[in-house]
């Protein structure tokens, strides 16, 4: 049941990632990537992470992917004309895309301890998102008031990239 | 049977590498920005594998998924920071197309 899952899930995730990348429409890409961010969301919950992946379906597939098809809309790109492809880019892209592949499968085939099965939960395990909300503010608080500020400043920095004139 | 962790891996391995072959042949900076994304979110897989598999205590490791909470906040951070770039470089250039964009280049 949870292997079906995975190999579904899997698979449509990697489909609609190639077809962000292989796709010449804007707009197309962005609704791929929705559909790749939610396939993706799906595995979170076969890996019992189910915070997680309804994180990844507001943040990511929701808030991201339409703030990128506003500024498509807004930017008003067109679908891309075929260039002339650079061979030498194409090329040696394939090749770093290849080798990093290899390398993967290879380190992965080589380790006999990452093709354990699933191990069980215990039954009585408390819910997902009180144990992360415990974590987050009993060992990351320092990190959490950080990433507060962070987000400020984008905020600001947003509002300053966009106005009209940069002084 | 359950999937392995090597299956997750591999998954996460594979989506990194349409995002890396998404930012090395794509033309387009809106396109490479979204692979970009793709290539943070297998980074997440990752983790979240590692966090399912490496039990601590007979408990998942929330370490993980807290580190994934992270990411997935600073990735929106960066996302809304590198779009306003884009605009304004659209503003200035009128083109989203990066090989129109060499004054940089020696």
């Amino acid at each position: 049941m949870l292997l079906t899952a995975f190999w579904f899930f899997a698979s449509l995730m990697i489909l609609f990632g190639l077809s962000v990348v292989l796709l010449r429409n804007p707009v197309s890409c962005a609704m791929s990537l929705v559909l790749c961010f939610i396939s993706l969301a799906a595995l979170f919950v076969t890996l019992d992470a189910t915070f997680i992946g309804i994180i990844q379906v507001l943040v990511y597939a929701g808030a991201v992917m339409v703030l990128f098809l506003f500024i498509i809309m807004l930017l008003d790109l067109k679908a891309e004309k075929s260039r002339r492809l650079n061979v030498g880019a194409t090329l040696g892209g394939t090749l770093v895309v290849c080798g990093f592949l290899a390398l993967l499968v290879r380190v992965i085939h080589s380790l006999p301890a990452l093709s354990k099965p699933l191990p069980e939960l215990p039954a009585s395990q408390a819910s997902d998102v009180k144990m992360i909300g415990f974590t987050l503010f009993h060992s990351f608080g320092l990190p959490f008031e950080v990433v507060g500020v962070l987000l400020l400043s984008a905020t600001v920095g947003v509002v300053v990239l966009s106005r009209k004139t940069l002084r | 049977m359950t999937p392995t962790l090597a299956n997750y891996l591999i998954a996460s391995g594979l989506l990194f590498s349409v995002g890396l072959a998404g930012v090395l042949l794509r033309r387009s900076i809106i396109i490479i920005f979204m692979s970009l994304e793709m290539m943070l979110s297998a980074a997440n897989l990752s983790l979240v594998a590692f966090s399912r598999y490496g039990l601590v205590s007979g408990h998942q490791n929330f370490n993980a998924q807290v580190l994934v909470f992270f990411i997935i906040t600073v990735a929106a951070a960066e996302v809304a920071v590198g779009l306003a770039i884009i605009v304004s470089l659209f503003r200035a250039r009128q083109t989203t197309h990066v090989e129109d964009l060499d004054t940089l280049k020696f």
